[in-house]
């Protein structure tokens, strides 16, 4: 059977983006922001769309989730609303 | 208003999903694009530069001015976030752990800096004592990714890659430092001085090579021209040219990176902060 890959991995990203945005704590929404670009990573390379794959993993998934988790460091970790 | 923030949130979707209904579809050969460019890129794009990687010939080739501004931005990121959160203010007391010991000495007097090293180690509130696990694992690690980093950027005429994603590694090696340590480690390796010189010499090195190109009889950017100047086949210059440019994007993304880091996580002090 062939599976549909592209829109398993489209769900965990839609999923990863509600999650993102209901999240009271800002360092979990930090990792599921990480998680989102970890996907769309992935929907990227299925797609064939192998340096732009690339770019999503090492900026999205990895240096702005660092930036993020700074970022929350320095501030507060809940939100207000 | 909420509710009001959800009813635009929700009309925005919305629209938005009406209007992608008029894209053509995923890898349609009918597509606007499809028609006439891709179809020259794919066909001349090896022909002409001699690049294997079609994605790198029309990034740093055939609109190597875009990518010229692209890596413009990065800086300018940098220098925003040196701007709004440098503080340079002096401390007014000061933290030291007496190392053989672990006693923690609080130094109110500003003026007077104990010297670190083998004796004296700084410290700041949010110390916690760097896990030996990590700082072995990580020290082994940096050098495998900077190597790798470094391959990312020399194989970007090649392979998926180029000077900015090699940047992005670097740089994260090196913020992957200042975790595993701390801050003051990274700090005293690479100086802050330095980071900005590199970040500026990085968009110095792209727009260098597309003036030299203007002043060999060319248009800014055409790497043809450069023939004379490097020897070895003529007709491999504009993959030469296009490494020349990524190296540059990866000085320049290298050293953004970092002081984008440096600068949010000890907000704009450098002494604070892992």
């Amino acid at each position: 059977m062939h599976w549909p890959i592209d829109l398993i991995v489209l769900t965990f990203v839609i999923f990863c983006a509600i999650g993102a945005i209901s999240v009271k704590d800002l360092l979990g929404t930090t990792i599921l922001f990480g998680a989102y670009s970890f996907m769309m990573c992935l929907l990227w390379a299925v797609m064939g769309a192998v340096d732009v794959a690339f770019t999503e993993a090492s900026v999205g998934a990895g240096v702005s989730t660092v930036f993020f988790v700074a970022a929350v460091f320095r501030t507060s970790r809940r939100t207000k609303d | 208003m909420r509710f009001l923030g959800l009813i635009i949130v929700c009309l925005t979707g919305a629209l938005l999903l009406y209007g992608t209904g008029e894209f053509p579809d995923w890898g349609d050969p009918d597509s606007p694009a499809s028609i006439h460019l891709s179809n020259y890129y794919i066909e001349k794009a090896l022909e002409e530069t001699q690049v294997p990687n079609l994605v790198t010939a029309v990034l740093a080739d055939y609109r190597g001015f875009d990518t010229m501004f692209e890596t413009a931005v990065v800086f300018c990121a940098g220098l925003a976030c040196f701007l709004l959160l440098r503080d340079f203010k002096e401390k007014k007391e000061r933290f030291y752990r007496h190392t053989p010991t672990g006693v923690i000495l609080h130094v109110k007097n500003s003026k007077k800096i104990l010297k670190t090293g083998k004796e004296f180690e700084h410290m700041d509130k949010d110390w916690v004592p760097a896990d030996l696990i990590i700082k072995t694992v990580c020290r082994i690690l940096i050098p495998f990714i900077q190597i790798y980093a470094l391959y990312v950027v020399a194989h970007g005429d090649f392979s998926p890659g180029g000077g900015f994603q090699g940047g992005v590694i670097f740089g994260s090696s090196l913020i992957l430092l200042a975790i595993s340590y701390d801050l003051k480690t990274l700090i005293q390796r690479v100086k802050e001085k330095v980071l900005g010189i590199f970040a500026a010499l990085g968009v110095l090195i792209y727009v260098g090579i597309g003036a030299i190109c203007m002043f060999m009889g060319g248009n800014f950017l055409d790497y043809a021209k450069l023939a004379p100047l490097i020897p070895g086949d003529p007709h491999h210059i504009r993959a030469l040219g296009m490494l020349g440019v990524e190296i540059g994007v990866g000085i320049a993304v290298t050293a953004a990176m970092v002081i984008i880091y440096i600068n949010i996580v000890s907000a704009g002090r450098h002494d604070e902060g892992r």
